[in-house]
């Protein structure tokens, strides 16, 4: 399982990578294995005020239907237009093409809480799969 | 996982070519493998085998079989010749569909019923219930069953059998061998592709499996799972029991009349199926696209078109799924009748929000 060091994860299976007060969020390749072939993506709209732990989009693949939750609060910069066209970039390449919106971070301080790559791979070893 | 739920014979076999195990109808059967799309697209192409081993199936046996057999289901069981097979719904006097099922035709005395594993006791029970002398036998855990289904599933099977079964025609079906082990070969499926599904004994499952994967994986011919199952039948319109049809939905309404034979002699629900057909149905089964970019599944409410996501439902989605050969959105739902012409429009309530629905024309894929 692909874990890139360098970014920071939530329990959920989102990613942030963190620049500045901008953080670039994505699923994990973990949550993709899980889902399956993503087939629609539902995401904030640009300018939207996030707060981190809220359900603010969904991911839907051939059977299911997932929640997205904000890992961290802030407002939405930009979101990821290709994969309107192309949601199979979020199965090919969950941390590179299938990044799904930016964020400009009201509460930059927030992104310390998230779990760094080696947390997160503890934390996958504790779940049933 | 639950221990009570049954394991077919080739489980750890699937297992280790990767399949995804999740409980359905009592057993531990595949989702998907590689993935739905892949696995989809493999049956539309190439070919596929699926383990359906979960399906049940009850003899009838004795004098009185056939025509007992014509009395279970709507359609004309004696209106076949031996050796043949037919789709048909099996009803409540009310009309309401029991199940669907395939009977095959071995004679006057020997009928084989296929039904679906999620309806398994209250089907023996319908069927019991009404058989007088006729021996009713549930071989249901004691027989494997896998459909090859493809493209290339013909040439795959020849290539197995030495080509015993190529000039097997369409809903025909013969007892015989597969790489040494009895089976029934039946010229049907679930897909919408050409195909044969294969019945042997629990014992001889691994071997059969094993025998059409050797020559048909060099071929692209895969394992696939149940998630593809789903997407394949639907694009062919095919009906899933539960979800397009059940004790509550009549064939009439879920456009099987094709499988109701009226002027063939009574069955059970016949008098109900006449009088509706005389009355005109109130709804109707129709296929849709999605013409925005969402996705309506099972159980989402329907509302009329503009009247926004509080109006009264009128209806709720029966199925719904992306569809990976068309490329769209697609579903099926039971209509108003007045509203279930080819382009009407209706709108699906996804998450509190309304997405615009149209009625088109189906199947949604056709074999070439």
């Amino acid at each position: 399982m692909n874990i890139p060091s360098g970014l920071r994860y939530t329990k959920d299976h989102e990613w942030a990578k963190i620049e500045g007060t901008t953080a670039t969020i994505g699923i994990t390749e973990f949550a993709v294995s899980q889902l399956g072939d993503i087939t629609l993506v539902e995401m904030p709209k640009v300018g939207a005020e996030i707060k981190a732990g809220q359900a603010i989009g969904t991911i839907e693949s051939v059977k299911a239907v997932s929640d997205m939750y904000a890992p961290l609060s802030g407002k939405v910069l930009e979101i990821n237009a290709e994969l309107d066209n192309a949601p199979e970039q979020v199965n090919d390449s969950p941390y590179e093409s299938g990044w799904m919106f930016k964020l400009h971070m009201s509460k930059p301080a927030e992104a310390e809480g998230l779990m760094d790559a080696s947390s997160y791979a503890k934390h996958l070893e504790t779940l049933d799969h | 996982m639950n221990e009570t739920l049954r394991r077919t014979p080739i489980y750890e076999e699937l297992k280790a070519r990767g399949g995804k195990m999740v409980p359905f109808a009592g057993y531990e059967m595949p989702v998907q493998f590689e993935g739905i799309i892949a696995e989809h697209t493999a049956v539309r192409t190439k070919a596929g085998v699926f383990d359906v081993s979960h399906m049940c199936e009850f003899w009838l046996e004795g004098k009185g079989a056939l025509e007992y057999a014509h009395r279970l289901v709507t359609n004309d069981v004696l209106g076949l010749e031996d050796g043949q097979v037919c789709y048909t719904p099996m009803c409540l006097q009310s009309g309401g569909i029991v199940d669907d099922l395939l009977v095959y035709r071995y004679g006057q005395e020997k009928i084989l019923l296929v039904v679906n594993a999620a309806n398994h006791d209250k089907d023996l029970l319908h069927v019991q219930k009404h058989a007088g002398s006729v021996k009713v036998t549930d071989r249901s855990y004691e027989t494997g069953q896998l459909a090859l289904q493809g493209p290339l599933a013909m040439e795959i099977l020849a290539q197995v059998t030495g080509g015993k079964y190529s000039d097997l025609g369409s809903f025909r079906f013969i007892e015989g061998e597969v790489a040494g082990h009895p089976c029934i070969v039946s010229r049907t499926g679930y897909t919408g592709e050409d195909g044969y599904e294969i019945y042997c004994p629990n014992e001889s499952l691994l071997p059969v499996f094993q025998a059409i994967m050797k020559v048909g994986e060099p071929l692209g011919c895969r394992p696939i799972g149940l998630g593809a199952r789903d997407t394949l039948r639907l694009e062919a319109k095919l009906c899933l029991y539960g979800n397009d049809i059940d004790e509550t939905t009549t064939p009439l309404e879920a456009a099987l009349s094709w499988t109701v034979k009226l002027e063939a002699g009574d069955f059970l629900g016949r008098d109900a199926l006449v009088k509706q057909k005389e009355a005109g149905v109130p709804r109707k089964l129709v296929g849709f696209e999605m013409c925005e970019r969402a996705i309506a599944r099972h159980g989402y409410p329907v509302v009329p078109a503009g009247a926004g996501p509080d109006a009264a439902p009128i209806a709720t989605i029966a199925s719904g799924s992306p569809s990976p050969t068309v490329g769209k959105n697609i579903g099926l739902v039971y209509l108003p009748t007045a509203m279930s012409k080819i382009g009407s429009e209706f709108d699906v309530v996804i998450r509190g929000k309304t997405a615009r629905a149209k009625v088109i024309k189906t199947p949604f894929y056709k074999r070439p």
